[in-house]
């Protein structure tokens, strides 16, 4: 009969993705019916493969990076929920939940997780710390073939510069916090659903 | 205990050769008879608004329902589901640096951290939803036709529901199906058996003339098979001899449909099997292009043979679906040049099928030839509606990759799809690289572009 997409996912399963990741009912149906179309293999999990099948994301510099952060260390495939983890980042952040109460978990979608989520992107080798090699690498991705190794060294050595503040020649997420803390995290890093 | 039996035997055969007989001459009555004439009794479209009706209420039956268990319904959108600026990478980033330092423009950074964030975005935001993958699939349609394979919230179905959705079952395998089987084996075999004997008249008006009609009744008997009801709109239109006629590309229906109502020429690869033994029999009629496996791969090869055909102006103009796949029928992908490059009148045709009836989509990956074939013949109807649009050339200063976008746009604004440049051929393969070369570079002139601006002052 195919996948139908309120079928496979029960109440509960949604109840759950909601209180987790803030989504509303209707999105997440609608994301369940992408995450089913996108499963090719139809067992219930993505693989790289089925990113990479995505020809807007094939051709983004950063492709690989992004694709990587929804799959945990050492993981291969990613389920709905994982899925649902990882998009939450870029859910708007609404007004009344900044009042929340603060003993509360963070929700995955406040300023701070957002920036983690970037953060990650440069953290090559997840040890917390952005050195000047992981930058030049995920600089190189961004730039391709078109900038000299000597030039994007120099803009490697002046952002680390300007960043560093331990001195340990390399940045740490609370560095990378200061660097950005007067950007419009909430609105750049942010997917508004039209319905 | 035999006696008992005979007489009832008896009656059996003779009901069954009544029945067998009114079926036959009903079939000849109101189908095949019209369909050698052209002509239209007009039951398809009484059919049709009954349906339309019919469709109506069982989608107000399942709101009801699921507003009864207090559950929020599954609504399908065919548009965006995300919002999407269309703002360039440019612009986007300056945004973010600006909003990020106080420092004045001019001496603007080449290189912030909080770019990346305009590359997380536009990445998660192609996962969430992008143009491409979706075209792939059928269409989601907003009310339910009474197919199961297009239903998304079956379990708020009440009995009265149920009982009608039965009701379709029986009507569409029971009657429907049978008698579309029978029409379609009449139709291909009138063509094969018609068009051999039509091959051994001498060349001239007399075997074009018959080879036409012969062509065109055995397409409409076809379309009666399918029990398409079609639209033609502007046929003044229509293509001539000696021109090339593209369209739009859903199903390997859009071939009947078409030359049901006008001659053309195919042109395709020469298959195996049921397939190829029509072919054959087509080609003796009149001349049609088909390409050995082997020849397909040679474009230098495709093109003369094209070109000169399209030269020959008593020969019928060529049908080609730029294409080269099928699409979901939402939009209109990027058209291969090489029909283009001939130099000689492009017809644009456009065809956009109703979804309501019955999916006319062909999706390869997941159904075979055959099986397509019966899903069609047990949907309720294909509805569709061809434009024939004004014949277009190859301007002075154009090449032809302009040509075929500008005749695409115009297919794509006719038929109300969504215009895309990406390939078909993503449905199997891969992207090119170059396209990320492009985004890269739009990034480095970023960069090194204001190391420019800075050395100057």
């Amino acid at each position: 009969m195919g996948s139908r997409a309120s079928t496979l996912l029960r109440e509960e399963e949604i109840e759950e993705i909601k209180k987790e990741t803030g989504f509303s009912h209707s999105q997440i149906t609608r994301l369940y019916s992408r995450f089913t179309s996108l499963d090719k293999g139809e067992n219930g999990t993505l693989s790289r493969e089925d990113f990479q099948r995505i020809p807007e994301l094939a051709i983004n510099p950063l492709g690989d990076r992004i694709i990587n952060a929804f799959f945990p260390e050492g993981e291969d495939q990613v389920n709905f929920r994982g899925f649902m983890r990882t998009l939450a980042h870029f859910r708007p952040i609404e007004d009344n939940e900044k009042n929340k109460d603060p003993t509360a978990s963070e929700p995955l979608n406040s300023r701070t997780n957002k920036l983690l989520f970037a953060f990650r992107l440069y953290d090559l080798d997840r040890d917390d710390k952005i050195s000047r090699d992981e930058l030049l690498q995920v600089l190189r991705m961004m730039v391709g073939v078109n900038i000299s190794d000597e030039q994007l060294g120099s803009i490697a050595d002046r952002t680390i510069q300007e960043a560093d503040q331990n001195g340990d020649n390399s940045i740490s997420f609370n560095e990378f916090i200061k660097v950005l803390e007067k950007v419009d995290v909430e609105q750049k890093m942010s997917i508004r659903f039209l319905h | 205990m035999g006696l008992f039996f005979d007489p009832f035997d008896n009656l059996l055969c003779i009901l069954l050769g009544i029945s067998f007989t009114v079926w036959f001459t009903l079939l000849l009555v109101f189908i095949i008879v019209p369909a050698i004439f052209g002509v239209s009794f007009g039951i398809r479209r009484l059919y049709m608004k009954s349906l339309l009706k019919i469709f109506e209420w069982a989608t107000l039956r399942i709101e009801r329902g699921a507003k009864e268990k207090n559950h929020l319904l599954y609504k399908p959108y065919s548009n965006a589901i995300i919002a999407k600026e269309p703002t360039s990478l440019e612009e986007e980033i300056k945004e973010i640096r600006r909003s990020g330092s106080n420092r004045d423009l001019d001496s603007a950074s080449e290189f912030e951290m909080s770019d990346i964030f305009y590359f997380a975005r536009r990445g998660v935001e192609s996962i969430m939803d992008d143009e491409v993958t979706k075209r792939f699939s059928a269409e989601e349609l907003e009310s339910w036709n009474l197919l199961t394979r297009s239903n998304y919230n079956f379990h708020y179905i009440s009995l009265r529901l149920t009982v009608l959705w039965g009701l379709g079952v029986l009507i569409r395998y029971g009657f429907l199906l049978p008698l579309r089987v029978t029409l379609a084996f009449t139709g291909v075999g009138l063509l094969v058996f018609l068009t051999s004997i039509i091959g051994l008249l001498p060349n001239g008006r007399m075997k074009n003339f018959l080879s036409e009609k012969v062509h065109l009744m055995c397409y409409r008997i076809c379309v009666r098979a399918l029990t398409a009801i079609i639209t033609y709109h502007d046929r003044e239109n229509k293509p001539k001899n000696g021109g090339i006629c593209v369209a739009n590309h859903t199903s390997p229906i859009d071939v009947i449909i078409l030359a049901s109502d006008g001659c053309y020429a195919m042109v395709g690869q020469i298959h195996g099997g049921l397939m190829g033994v029509i072919q054959r029999s087509m080609v003796k009629a009149c001349p049609h292009i088909w390409f050995e496996r082997s020849e397909v791969k040679d474009r230098h090869l495709v093109a003369k043979r094209l070109s000169d055909h399209v030269e020959d102006k008593s020969k019928l103009p060529i049908l080609i679906f730029p294409e080269g796949t099928c699409i979901n029928n939402t939009s209109v992908m990027m058209f291969k040049k090489g029909s283009f490059e001939i130099g000689s009148t492009v017809y644009p045709v456009a065809i956009k099928y109703d979804p309501r009836f019955g999916d006319a989509f062909w999706n390869s990956s997941k159904f075979g030839m055959v099986n397509y074939l019966l899903r069609m013949m047990s949907s309720w109807a294909i509805v569709c509606s061809v434009w024939y649009l004004p014949p277009m050339c190859r301007e002075e200063g154009e090449d032809a990759v302009q040509f075929a976008n500008r005749v695409k746009a115009a297919i794509a604004r006719q038929g109300g799809l969504v215009d895309l440049l990406w390939d078909g051929g993503l449905k199997r393969g891969k992207v090119k690289d170059t396209f990320k070369e492009e985004q890269q570079k739009l990034y480095s002139k970023m960069l090194v572009g204001t190391q420019e601006d800075r050395s100057r002052s």
